[in-house]
């Protein structure tokens, strides 16, 4: 299905490789404006990788990203992060600089090369941390506060470079239960005013229940892609995770909810997943649980 | 209540605003480096009332307030300004040079010597003396120094960047090694040497000082110095968002690649013109900027102007030391600068420890 105007953010092919291993695959992902696509995927799937070729940080080696119908890549630094932002995972060390400083950072893409920040940058930058509930401690530096607090002042940050297009990585991470709410709360309600915001997300139930599609990533590749519903079933949940599920609907909150039942070879002895070229001598063949592993002393 | 008070200033200036923070702090430090270069151009061999001092600086903006002999005339005009001069745009350089790579390293320790640049001076100007070229034209020592420190710079900038991908760990140690190259390069020299009076030429100015500079010295690294610290001032926003982290920079819409080269080859140029006119001088580039930052927060927009003027007021009243305290002899201004940089860093490490613990 073809939308009239351009996608807000668009990937198209995208591939990243170091050395031989291949990080990204062919891989796809559009987010209209005012939607929240949510990726999820196993650890090492690919989902930060990804999400830092679409913020420009990362230059993959094959495919293009179009933000707001424009070539990421021929668009100079600037101009992309006065329209995009990028939350990132690890909030990185700070040096000494306050919460209210490295807010006003998210100005920097809006000023010139003269300017210092106005009376109108500090009040989007107050009006930021009033919206991430860190105004309390915005004279503080940034290495006495708490991990969440923290990863709530980078969302502030975000929020103050005033972007079209907001992308999160693993917001919620650090989270305690009420802001992790409250910071998915904030990010919904931003994208229904017209926000668009591409999030990775651990919490599989979080994902369905905030975004409004879905992008599952395992090994660099999109696994499946589609409304929570279509993308949230048990059998698609194993093979990206390898883990026996249960998805319904949960009563309290209306939206789907995912009960994690077994790791899907238990019971069976724990075999690691050989290398798919078979480097380590084996073929290519998976190993199938239960069979003898004396093969492996055979050619020692 | 009382005690708190100091501390809650300090804490509210750190609070004001990038512009309120450098007006006060320029106006201070404005000041002082102007008392300090007034007490120096009087303290001397000659003593000069103060009051003719101000004449005879007055007299050269065309403002004959007073008569002054021509004896002090030519002694503060020929001799001690340009001295203070040259001494004045050192440390400015060191001191930007200095929070530069300290911004750049994300490592309140680095300095400039750490990618070589002051080695690889030091190397220049000893293969000057040892081959005697400095007896032949003026401008060999600081040229060579000055080309070895660029070159040092660009060196180790080159094995940091070995195969297309840059790292800043890797250009840490190639400091480290290049540093420990050209110091046993050095070693060789001197050790090589026969001649003596070569041998005394090298070790005085491998210790850093500003006797006998002129204003030919100021001459030759004043434009180097101050372009290259404006080259850094632009910057020095960028440089705010470097320190989070490359990714971080990049975005929130700095260029990464090319402003860390343009960061890196202005504090090499000016570390190179400071270490052409004055030889290494320690402590300067790493203690100025550190101090500053415990009062002014890590903001470079205020860290990089105020260094440069502190970074002067340090060297100024160093040297100022140095050639009065064993008259009629002269003590050296790199030697000094040590000996004060040395325990006063290590009483701020202790200092900043224990703070740090009681959080």
């Amino acid at each position: 299905m073809q939308t009239e105007r351009a996608a807000s953010i668009r990937a198209d092919e995208l591939g990243f490789r170091v050395e031989a291993k291949a990080l990204l695959e062919r891989v796809r992902l559009h987010a209209d404006q005012g939607q929240l696509v949510g990726l999820i995927g196993p650890n090492g799937a690919g989902k930060s990788t990804l999400l830092r070729a679409i913020a420009g940080v990362l230059r993959p080696q094959e495919g293009a990203v179009w933000l707001e119908g424009e070539a990421l890549d021929s668009m100079p630094a600037k101009e992309v992060a006065a329209r995009m932002a990028l939350v990132p995972q690890v909030a990185p060390a700070t040096h000494g600089f306050t919460a209210r400083e490295l807010v006003l950072m998210g100005r920097y893409p809006h000023l010139g090369r003269f300017e210092i920040e106005g009376a109108a940058d500090e009040a989007i930058a107050r009006e930021a941390m009033e919206l991430t509930e860190t105004e309390a401690f915005a004279e503080r530096t940034l290495d006495t506060l708490s991990g969440g607090e923290r990863q709530r002042v980078f969302v502030s940050r975000a929020l103050a470079q005033q972007p079209r297009v907001l992308l999160l990585d693993e917001p919620t991470a650090n989270l305690d239960v009420l802001h992790k709410l409250r910071v998915l709360d904030l990010v919904r309600r931003l994208v229904d005013e017209g926000l668009t915001a591409v999030a990775a997300i651990h919490d599989l139930g979080m994902a369905a229940r905030y975004c409004d599609r879905l992008v599952l990533l395992s090994g660099g590749r999109v696994l499946a892609e589609g409304t929570p519903e279509g993308v949230l079933v048990p059998d698609i949940i194993e093979s990206a995770f390898g883990v026996k599920s249960a998805v319904y609907r949960d009563p309290a909150t209306g939206s789907l909810a995912i009960s994690l039942i077994e790791p899907a070879d238990n019971g069976r002895a724990y075999a690691p997943p050989v290398s798919v070229n078979g480097r380590n001598g084996h073929g290519a063949d998976r190993h199938v649980p239960g069979e003898p592993v004396e093969t492996r002393r055979r050619s020692g | 209540m009382r005690e708190a008070a100091r501390p809650l200033s300090v804490r509210s200036f750190r609070q004001s605003g990038v512009s309120a923070r450098l007006a006060v702090g320029g106006v201070l430090l404005g000041g002082l480096v102007l008392l300090t270069s007034l007490i120096s151009l009087s303290l001397g061999p000659v003593d000069i009332p103060v009051e003719h001092v101000a004449a005879i600086v007055l007299s050269f903006v065309g403002l004959d307030v007073a008569e002054v002999g021509r004896t002090e005339q030519l002694v503060i005009e020929q001799i001690r300004l340009p001295r203070i001069l040259v001494g004045a745009f050192v440390g400015m350089a060191l001191a930007v040079a200095g929070a530069t790579m300290q911004g750049l390293f994300r490592n309140p320790m680095a300095d400039p010597g750490i990618i070589g640049v002051s080695a690889g001076g030091a190397l220049g100007a000893v293969i000057s003396i040892a081959t005697g070229l400095t007896g032949l034209f003026f401008l060999a020592l600081p040229s060579f120094a000055f080309v070895g420190a660029v070159a040092a710079t660009f060196l180790v900038y080159g094995i940091a960047a070995v195969g297309g991908h840059f790292s800043m760990a890797t250009l840490l140690l190639a400091g480290v090694a290049v540093n420990a190259f050209l110091g046993a390069v050095i070693s060789a020299i001197i050790i090589l040497l026969p001649d003596n009076e070569a041998l005394r030429e090298i070790l005085f100015w491998l210790a850093g000082g500003l006797d006998s500079r002129a204003w030919e010295h100021v001459h030759i690294s004043a434009p180097l110095i101050v372009g290259a610290t404006v080259v850094i001032l632009l910057r020095a926003r960028d440089l705010n968002l470097l320190m989070l982290g490359d990714d971080e920079a990049q975005a929130l819409g700095v260029r990464v690649g090319v402003t860390r080269v343009v960061l890196l080859a202005a504090a090499a140029l000016a570390t190179g013109a400071a270490v052409a006119v004055s030889g290494t001088i320690a402590f300067v580039g790493l203690v100025t900027p550190h101090i500053l930052r415990l009062v002014l927060g890590p903001d470079h927009r205020v860290l990089i102007p105020l260094s440069a003027i502190a970074g002067a007021v340090f060297v100024v009243a160093a040297d100022t030391f140095a050639r009065t305290i064993i008259q009629p002899a002269e003590f050296r201004v790199g030697v000094l600068t040590a000996f004060v940089g040395a325990p006063f860093f290590v009483l701020l490490l202790i200092r900043n420890k224990r703070q740090a613990h009681a959080l």
